[in-house]
């Protein structure tokens, strides 16, 4: 299993750390006024699909740079990768 | 039909022709007052301690494939009760205890062998440590024995105890723990409930989930439209999909776990040992198969196969606890998909839909906990209540800040 990194290219997947839901990048404003259930929502509760999901990986013995890839979970096949901090491609 | 010894014995004399099929295979009838979504360890034994303790027969197990063909036969069939927290403790004695009868009561061989199970300690630390929790299983009522190095090396001495990084300075054995047979699991109980009354109806997929004013009034599956009083989901490895179907969304990813068979050697691991710091457990099977397995590989996955990161660091702990292992022929490799809730811990309780109950998010625990979570599952369908020995695994325990967390590694499932 290997996931190209964007700023390294292919690498094995030993050198990512997983960290879980892409969701967990847009943290709720604790200001909210509804604060304590989306933070339940964001802490807690996962999608969890059966397909393709969103998901953050950390390049951890790489670059140290966070991505947001797409993942066939079914599969385990990598769809999409970018940058975390890149903006999400409008298709 | 009642299996005895004489009817094997009867049965080997004339060709084995006088078995008969195990259970029935029925139609789905228009309604049910229960029905059980997920026909695997959970499902079926909730299906039987329905009717066997509540007098609830009018009950469906609906399974997408057939019986017994998930989680249940994937497992590394160990039976314990060393674990440590609250809430923890008093559900997986509840269930030891059912195991300890289970064979007569189901007049189905389990094979429970109660070889024990040790968790090995590599400091001082780590030993006061495990001292706490076999106080925690003593207090229960469960059985806990601290051993120190000299007792650890007379009982198991081909373990590598002068590892530079892992010395063993003892562990605490369970001698009440062990293993089973988890087909014969999965079998049992399904002939015990079927003949009660209890229809099991395979290659009967949930597709849907019928809703009336806030309450369930039965399911729609590739087999028809289904009507029913009480729907209990048991569907670990799937429960988020299932459960999206009435509109929950769930405390749980899923992942996938290994696990390892070597081929059958002679007797030589006659315990279970659990090598926490390296995520690697053994046992033997009663083929001579040594079983084991590690971590899960850490990212969701519905795939039931893992990748070879994994399958190198388990062999690589294995070898580091006992390098005797290191020339046995491992022969399969595979895996199984997990409900990892948030803390690690069972869902067990009601949903915010009447009618509607859960089963999941066990983990990598779910076989252990097989009569225990059919018997207090069947407990709260039928009362409606939480039975005593599962008064903690709510759903909204996450919110209340109650969480179950054996690990302590907060919301991450991928690390507990």
């Amino acid at each position: 299993m290997k996931l190209a990194c964007p700023l390294c290219g292919a690498r094995d997947i030993r050198e990512f750390h997983y960290q879980g839901a892409a969701s967990l990048a847009d943290r709720p404003d604790p200001g909210a006024p509804e604060a304590r259930q989306e933070f339940l929502d964001y802490v807690y509760m996962r999608d969890n699909p059966a397909g393709e999901n969103r998901e953050l990986w950390f390049h951890a013995h790489g670059c140290g740079a966070w991505l947001v890839a797409t993942r066939d979970v079914t599969t385990h096949e990598f769809l999409s990768v970018r940058l975390a901090t890149d903006k999400e491609p409008t298709t | 039909m009642r299996y005895s010894g004489l009817k094997v014995f009867l049965n080997g004399l004339t060709g084995n022709r006088g078995w008969a099929p195990v259970w029935r295979d029925p139609a789905p009838k228009d309604h049910y007052d229960v029905i059980i979504i997920g026909g695997g360890g959970h499902g079926l034994a909730t299906a039987y301690y329905l009717a066997r303790e509540h007098g609830i027969t009018n009950v469906a197990v609906l399974e997408k494939g057939a019986i017994g063909s998930g989680n249940v036969g994937r497992n590394t069939t160990v039976v314990r009760a060393n674990y440590m927290l609250e809430g923890n403790v008093e559900f997986y004695s509840h269930s030891l205890k059912l195991w300890q009868n289970l064979s007569a009561e189901l007049n189905y061989n389990v094979m429970l062998s109660r070889r024990g199970c040790i968790l090995l300690a590599h400091s001082d630390g780590q030993l006061d440590a495990l001292a706490r929790r076999g106080n925690m299983n003593l207090m229960q009522g469960d059985g806990a024995e601290l051993w120190d190095g000299a007792t650890l090396r007379r009982h198991i001495p081909y373990l590598n105890f002068d590892d530079p990084r892992f010395p063993l300075k003892g562990g605490l054995m369970q001698w009440e723990a062990g293993t089973a047979r988890h087909d014969a699991v999965a079998w049992g109980y399904a002939r015990a409930a079927d003949r009660l009354g209890v229809d099991l109806i395979q290659n009967c997929e949930v597709t849907g989930f019928r809703i009336t004013q806030g309450r369930v009034t039965g399911v729609d599956t590739t087999r028809g439209h289904i009507g029913a009083g009480k729907v209990g989901m048991a569907v670990a490895g799937r429960s988020s999909q299932v459960a999206a179907m009435a509109g929950l969304r769930l405390p749980i990813e899923s992942h996938v776990l290994q696990a390892f068979v070597t081929e059958g050697l002679k007797p030589v691991i006659d315990t279970v040992i659990s090598f926490g710091m390296g995520h690697f457990y053994i046992s033997q099977s009663d083929k001579g198969g040594l079983v084991f397995g590690g971590d899960i590989d850490g990212y969701n996955s519905y795939a039931q196969r893992g990748n070879l990161p994994i399958v190198e660091h388990v062999a690589e702990a294995g070898m580091a606890l006992m390098p005797m292992i290191g020339r046995a022929r491992m022969l399969r490799s595979w895996g199984g998909i997990m409900d990892m809730t948030m803390d690690g811990s069972p869902i067990i309780d009601r949903t915010p839909i009447d009618g509607l109950f859960f089963n999941g998010g066990w983990c990598y625990g779910g076989f252990k906990a097989v009569p225990g979570g059919g018997h207090v599952f069947a407990h709260l369908i039928a009362t409606g209540k939480l039975h005593p020995a599962a008064t903690k695994f709510r759903l909204d325990r996450f919110a209340r800040g109650a969480v179950i967390d054996e690990e302590a590694t907060g919301a991450t499932p991928n690390l507990h």
